[in-house]
């Protein structure tokens, strides 16, 4: 016979969100949220500033507490599924002075198989210098984060999430104040994680490249005002509906452009 | 060489400031990379009302009762800052600001109150302790340090700080791993099932036990100087947490040792007959190396 929950863990969505709702004072940051991630695939979280994006991802891990909703990873909670999960923060939510090396950063990417003590072995260090050669950072393996650019700042924290080994990825804003060749470098990565059937969702604020990097799109205003493929989701209506007045019609019909 | 009066007279400070140097040090590390550098200072002047009360209700300098003291004040601080944010609508730095302040001033009145005449627990004291205070008499040279009956007789402060010193120093490397993951990205940690929240409790927990115990013997201006300054210059120093940590623990101890001897034979060398007070060179000392390495120091700037 076999377990009725193991059944449902191979089948169930890499992340499905009921009802979540997050306040920060009295407003609602995010507002009764719904979300079901396709596994496999790539999805956006797109809406205008202040709309919760970020907020979403963190109350859907647990880094800020919701008031009300519930959150499962492959049918399961939180804690049964964190060897599967691998968040890449805002790049600029750190401080880049920390006294360390880009290859120690990338090491605590495997803080759960290492443990509290365990020594780093000379696997564990190959093993985050292939992360780092997969985001093109090998060279700089020892150099003081302090030293890198804001597009290979955002490389290392990808290289982390890699060390991670997850089988879902959760981005918030991984292309923001990037170059183009950084840019290029990871939507090429999280297309190879989507080919080897890991999932990646990723908050993404530039319209124009959503239906070129995206399969899915999720547009939040506060509230989910929509969820769905690209193709019948990013539509101008919708798109009006999640940024209200403040998008432009030039702006709409420059992203949809390129979806045909 | 002066073996007994050296080992009797400052053999026992200087381990002391030597012990408080580094269990405060330690801690600030974490602090100082989490920007949360004045929690050192903001805890020694909150707990100085609990050490009174505690004073008051014990009736004689015990530890363990103005240890309880010092804890309860740390808690109704907290409660404070909070309801203070809560009601008033202001951010929490300022709060802070409020409460500590009130707090060390209500400890002061306290202490001007409060009969402390026969034991040393005065505004002085609380400020810069008794350093000098804590000789061993039982000492006849190098060789008490083997004779049980004179080991007996050493100043209860010393094992204490020795005993707060190692569990620091235990809590610091059993928890290394995630003290740093914590103190760079605290969000990704907590993504990694670290308990961070708990963790940094326990970090600022820590730092007030060795404040707490520190203060008896050295007073609140070393511990204050030495949350801040020897990591700051470590930092300075070096481009790696672990190197920085070792760094400051070499400083910390290096500055107590240097700032004891300035203490007592300093105003000898230029002519004046009294010493100074330790803590007070101790703490000076501490912030002499820190401009030394704000000058010097190869990483002060930053890079880009």
């Amino acid at each position: 016979m076999v377990p009725e929950d193991r059944s449902g863990a191979a089948t169930a969505a890499p992340l499905e969100v009921h009802g979540i709702t997050v306040t920060y004072g009295e407003k609602p940051a995010v507002f009764s949220a719904d979300m079901t991630v396709r596994a496999g695939e790539l999805t956006a979280i797109v809406g205008p500033n202040g709309a919760g994006k970020s907020t979403l991802l963190k109350a859907v891990l647990g880094i800020v507490m919701p008031l009300a909703g519930q959150v499962q990873f492959f049918g399961l909670p939180l804690d049964k599924a964190r060897d599967r999960i691998a968040y890449v923060p805002q790049r600029a939510s750190v401080d880049w002075d920390f006294p360390t090396r880009v290859i120690d950063v990338v090491l605590m990417g495997m803080y759960r198989q290492l443990g509290l003590l365990g020594r780093v072995r000379q696997a564990h260090r190959d093993a985050a210098l292939h992360c780092l050669t997969r985001v093109g950072m090998q060279d700089f393996a020892e150099r003081q984060i302090g030293q890198l650019s804001g597009g290979q700042q955002q490389r290392v924290f990808l290289a982390r999430a890699l060390a991670q080994q997850a089988d879902l990825y959760l981005l918030d804003e991984p292309f923001a104040g990037v170059d183009a060749a950084t840019e290029k470098a990871i939507i090429g990565v999280l297309k190879e994680l989507a080919e080897e059937g890991r999932t990646v969702v990723a908050v993404h604020h530039d319209l124009s490249t959503v239906p070129e990097y995206f399969d899915n799109v999720l547009l939040l205003a506060t509230q989910v005002i929509a969820e769905g493929p690209v193709s019948t989701t990013f539509v101008p209506e919708l798109l009006h509906k999640a940024y209200g007045g403040r998008l432009g019609a030039g702006q709409v019909i420059g992203a949809l452009a390129e979806t045909v | 060489m002066m073996g007994m009066e050296f080992v009797s007279l400052s053999l026992v400070p200087m381990l002391i400031g030597i012990c408080v140097a580094i269990a405060c040090a330690l801690p600030g590390n974490f602090l100082i990379l989490r920007g949360q550098a004045l929690i050192g200072d903001a805890i020694s002047h909150v707990v100085l009302p609990g050490i009174v009360v505690g004073f008051l209700v014990a009736g004689t300098v015990s530890s363990t009762v103005m240890m309880l003291g010092a804890a309860a004040a740390a808690v109704l601080s907290m409660v404070a800052i909070e309801t203070i944010r809560r009601l008033g609508r202001i951010e929490a730095g300022a709060a802070m600001g409020v409460v500590f302040t009130t707090m060390f001033a209500l400890g002061v009145l306290l202490l001007e109150q409060a009969d402390t005449s026969g034991v040393h627990l005065d505004v002085e004291h609380a400020l810069y302790g008794n350093l000098e205070g804590l000789i061993w008499l039982d000492a006849i040279g190098w060789d008490s340090l083997l004779d049980p009956v004179a080991l007996a007789g050493l100043p209860a402060e010393l094992p204490r700080m020795v005993l707060v010193l190692l569990v620091i120093v235990a809590f610091t490397v059993i928890l290394w791993r995630p003290l740093a993951m914590m103190s760079f990205d605290e969000g990704h940690a907590r993504t990694l099932g670290l308990r961070t929240t708990a963790l940094s409790a326990a970090l600022v927990i820590l730092s007030a036990v060795a404040a707490v115990a520190a203060f008896d013997a050295v007073g609140s201006i070393i511990v204050i100087a030495m949350f801040i300054c020897p990591p700051a210059a470590a930092r300075l120093m070096t481009n790696r947490l672990g190197s920085q940590v070792l760094v400051s623990v070499v400083i910390a101890a290096l500055t107590a040792v240097v700032g004891y001897v300035l203490a007592g034979y300093g105003p000898l060398w230029i002519g004046q007959t009294a010493s100074v007070s330790a803590a007070g060179m101790i703490a000076t000392v501490s912030g002499v190396a820190l401009a030394l390495a704000a000058i010097w120091g190869p990483h002060r700037r930053r890079v880009r």
